[in-house]
């Protein structure tokens, strides 16, 4: 195997791991802050008590947790991988939120909303056919 | 524009300026070729002692607790798709601030995800 396709081998394996744990970190946060409930008013104890309400949640550690994972994955790829590749390629996620919030959380998603997931699908096929990387090591 | 828009633009320009200041950090660090995890460990230890790391996760953090509190009125459908809207700063600021080259396809592809989200928005209303 070449170093360029050893590069784009690793590059695209972490994309894939952030695209599962970032969606499902972003699920498991909204299904517990949809838990813990708006403030009713934004005063400093309405924020502290809001701040406590979903730093106790078991389903908002959950998905602080995926997003940690993804988070380190996102890191190890952005030492080689220029950010404007990653970051729009990792935008893929954006179908399996949706997906997610539509049938884990039944969420309704409109008929533009998905016509919109689904162009950030098409920008995102076009971002992963550019090279990795265009920049230098600093 | 209501509490929940200002909230959203927040997430977005804190979350952009974070991760180019991440991405930063991360550049100096240099390309990771071991993934053992002592080497991944010692690369974590690296990227720690450098201020663009510390100020880039703390804009990131400040963009994580606006999210949390948007999460609790707003459906994560919508939400997250929304932040996409950062995309168009991120692919501007990668080329001024990390000197990336941003090819025309690539440019082709962000508008792309851009009319994507202007959608997403616009199909909450």
């Amino acid at each position: 195997m070449s170093s360029s396709e050893g590069l784009h081998l690793k590059t695209y394996i972490l994309l894939l791991i952030m695209s599962v744990f970032g969606p499902l970190g972003d699920v498991f946060l909204g299904k517990g802050m949809r838990a813990v409930g708006s403030a009713a008013r934004w005063a400093p104890d309405d924020i502290f008590r809001f701040f406590h309400l979903a730093f106790t949640s078991g389903t908002v550690w959950l998905g602080i947790a995926l997003l940690l994972a993804f988070f380190s994955a996102y890191l190890l790829v952005l030492s080689w991988a220029d950010f404007s590749f990653v970051q729009p390629a990792s935008s893929f996620s954006y179908v399996i939120v949706a997906l997610l919030g539509h049938f884990f959380l039944r969420e309704f998603v409109s008929t533009t909303r998905w016509i919109g997931i689904s162009i950030i699908c098409l920008g995102v096929l076009i971002v992963g056919h550019t090279p990795p990387r265009t920049t230098e090591r600093i | 524009m209501s509490t929940d828009a200002v909230l959203l633009l927040f997430i977005v320009c804190a979350s952009t300026a974070g991760e180019l200041c991440i991405t930063r950090a991360m550049k100096i660090v240099g390309e990771v070729n071991n993934f053992h995890p002592f080497e991944v460990l010692r690369v974590i230890g690296r990227a720690v002692r450098l201020r663009w790391m510390w100020i880039g996760l703390m804009l990131m953090l400040l963009a994580f607790l606006c999210m949390l509190i948007v999460l609790s009125s707003e459906n994560v459908s919508f939400v997250v798709p929304a932040t996409a809207l950062s995309y168009a700063a991120e692919a501007y600021g990668s080329r001024v601030f990390l000197g990336e080259r941003i090819t025309s396809l690539r440019w082709v592809g962000v508008v792309l995800v851009c009319v994507g989200v202007a959608l997403v928005w616009h199909g909450k209303s």
